[in-house]
């Protein structure tokens, strides 16, 4: 479907050429028979419409968990220079700050063997899920406003969790520089009711198991050991970020003609970052990545309750500590190295996770030898990877790696092959128990919709844009 | 006339509209947004909202129109089944629309829509009719 000529630069990455009105060239990583999924859908040229952007960077970049979006592909980087670049909502993704978080604990497989269906379903009855999913908190609006603000430091503060989550959260679960007056009424009116809860789709909260660890040292740091059981959360900012996401794109669709460059899709609308329209997105859009943080700390907050009350045994027996939480779609402002200076820009994941080497100085202390943890949600059942930051992705990739298995399947081919199957009973058979509030989420989500994780994470790996740390395996799951 | 049929992207879920006319075109993916979120036979007219919308041409106008009518389920909590529209050009419409605020007893959910995108859309009118694309994030 593709016109564009991928030249493949080695085992690992793919150039596509700068032409036509791009100002860069793209670059591509991905293996051999992932790039076969990938040249079917128009991912690839989406790649190459990014790098029409003015101010880009080096490199429009794909993951190789890259699949069709609308703009930018899901699994794109792109980086933009602070003086002539622009920002854009469609670089991020109506879910701002989707992202996810692994919670470890002291509790070996064989302690809750025999116990899942019960926690499952405790998690199930109380942590709200599915479409449009309301939770039992109900803020003022000047509270909302704190949680746009503060993140997961209002969380801490209100009660929910301790002020160790925060050193083990991305950006400490707040970005600087949110102004909540820059949020619409709309986007407010959505996020009362939504905090605390996961979301529908692919969002889910997953009990694993470390299952395999390929990096000793590494795990040790991040505290994970075979046997071991975590929590795995995925959510973002619900339907405040989206609304955030969608207020904007049609301002800044209307300014379209003015920017004085084409576009080659209006999805791909921006603003310059030195604009007043590029601050002020970029300020909304800092309250939804703060509201996700938040929402993912009370989602946390709560599993931890459930899991005491389920299995009666306190908070120190448990020992569930956050490993980290990563975001997957976003714009930052980061420094990075750039033509041998370290350079400050912003930098637009949209499904990609950091990937920061060790040393770096927003990494707590006890991940400075280690490097960041890269946490990497796999499809339903088969589980999660936990990865490891590298210098080699601060060098090439802007810092960045893949974040998730990526879609092969679309929802309705999904729904055509999961009809007359459980995919319940699958899954139990697998030996994962599964629960979920949309009618047709299961079937959406089956396994056989997702590429192949395993080679997703070993691409990277082997590219060196993350090291492969610990693979856990899936016991139960509940999704929206 | 078919009033609409799901075409496949990969992460996302598209739509193709057909309609005689513009307004019927408008009408018809107003529906499918609903059609595909809820069961509606369960949902009553109970309660109508005036709709007044602006693009800078067709599939702009469709798309803010779209977003309008997502945005009265995400925000108000109503599910819609009946569209009605008054005016119509390529710049500006004004409407009515029918339903009932969501129940979560009564009614049955299928899957959230998040947003409408650009991505694609389409309006044109073509010698069967009027036909039109969508893809919206789900």
């Amino acid at each position: 479907m593709s016109e564009l000529k991928l030249q493949k630069m080695d085992e690992n990455r793919w150039l596509i050429p700068a032409a036509g009105g791009m100002r860069v060239p793209g670059m591509v990583y991905s293996s051999e028979r992932l790039m076969k999924e990938m040249g079917r859908d128009e991912s690839p040229k989406q790649v190459a419409n990014v790098a029409h952007l003015p101010g880009i960077l080096k490199y429009s970049l794909a993951m190789p968990d890259m699949h069709w979006g609308y703009g930018f592909p899901i699994g794109g980087v792109a980086a933009f220079d602070l003086n002539d670049g622009v920002i854009s909502p469609g670089g991020v993704g109506y879910d701002i700050n989707c992202g996810c978080r692994l919670v470890a604990t002291k509790l070996r497989v064989e302690d809750i063997r025999g116990r899942m269906e019960e926690i499952v379903t405790a998690l199930y009855r109380d942590i709200p899920s599915g479409v449009g999913s309301r939770g039992p908190l109900k803020l003022s609006l000047s509270e909302e406003k704190k949680v746009l603000h503060d993140g997961s430091r209002w969380a801490v503060k209100a009660g929910f969790g301790t002020a160790s989550d925060l050193d083990t959260t991305e950006d400490g679960g707040r970005m600087e520089g949110g102004d909540p007056d820059l949020v619409s009424q709309r986007a407010l009116e959505r996020g009362r009711e939504q905090l605390g809860t996961l979301g529908s789709g692919n969002h889910f909260l997953e009990i694993e198991v470390v299952d395999e660890i390929f990096d000793e040292a590494i795990a040790a740091a991040f505290g994970l050991q075979k046997d071991q059981v975590a929590v795995m959360i995925h959510s973002g900012s619900r339907g405040l970020g989206y609304q955030v996401c969608d207020d904007y794109l049609a301002r800044l669709v209307k300014l379209i003609p003015k920017l004085g460059f084409p576009l080659p899709d209006r999805q791909l609308a921006c603003a310059f970052l030195d604009s007043r329209e590029g601050k002020e997105y970029f300020a909304a859009m800092a309250c939804a990545a703060n509201y996700a943080w938040a929402n993912r700390q009370v989602l946390m907050h709560w599993t931890r309750e459930v899991f005491e009350r389920t299995l009666r045994r306190s908070p120190a027996d448990l020992g569930m500590r956050l490993v980290y939480d990563v975001c997957h779609n976003i714009a930052k402002f980061e420094t990075l190295p750039l033509g041998g200076k370290q350079v400050k820009v912003c930098v637009h994941r949209k499904g990609a996770t950091r990937s920061f080497p060790p040393g770096h100085p927003s990494l707590p202390d006890i991940y400075r030898t280690s490097g960041q943890p890269v946490l990497i949600p796999g499809d339903m059942g088969t589980g999660s990877y936990v990865l490891a930051g590298t210098e080699k992705a601060f060098q090439e990739t802007f810092g960045s790696t893949c974040h998730g298995a990526g879609r092969v399947m679309s929802r309705s081919q999904a729904m055509k092959a999961g009809r007359g199957r459980s995919i319940r009973r699958e899954m139990s058979d697998r030996g994962v128990i599964v629960m979920a509030a949309g009618r047709g989420t299961l079937s959406e989500e089956m396994p056989e919709a997702y590429k192949n994780i395993h080679e997703v994470v070993n691409v990277c790996h082997e590219a060196g844009i993350s090291r492969k740390v610990a693979r856990l395996k899936a016991l139960g799951c509940i999704k929206g | 006339m078919k009033r609409y049929r799901v075409f496949d992207h990969t992460a996302d879920m598209g739509i193709e509209i057909f309609g005689e006319t513009q307004k019927a075109l408008f009408i018809h993916a107003a529906f499918a947004v609903f059609d595909l979120m809820a069961d509606l036979h369960s949902v009553q007219q109970k309660e109508s909202h005036r709709i007044s919308v602006e693009g800078a041409d067709r599939e702009d106008l469709l798309i803010n129109y779209l977003r309008e009518v997502l945005y009265l389920f995400n925000g108000k909590k109503l599910l819609l089944k009946r569209f009605s529209i008054d005016e119509i050009d390529d710049r500006h419409l004004t409407g009515d629309v029918q339903g009932e605020i969501f129940d979560p007893g009564r009614h049955l959910l299928k899957r959230e829509i998040k947003a409408v995108t650009y991505h694609r859309a389409e309006v044109r009118e073509t010698e069967h009719g009027w036909q039109g694309k969508v893809i919206f994030d789900v």
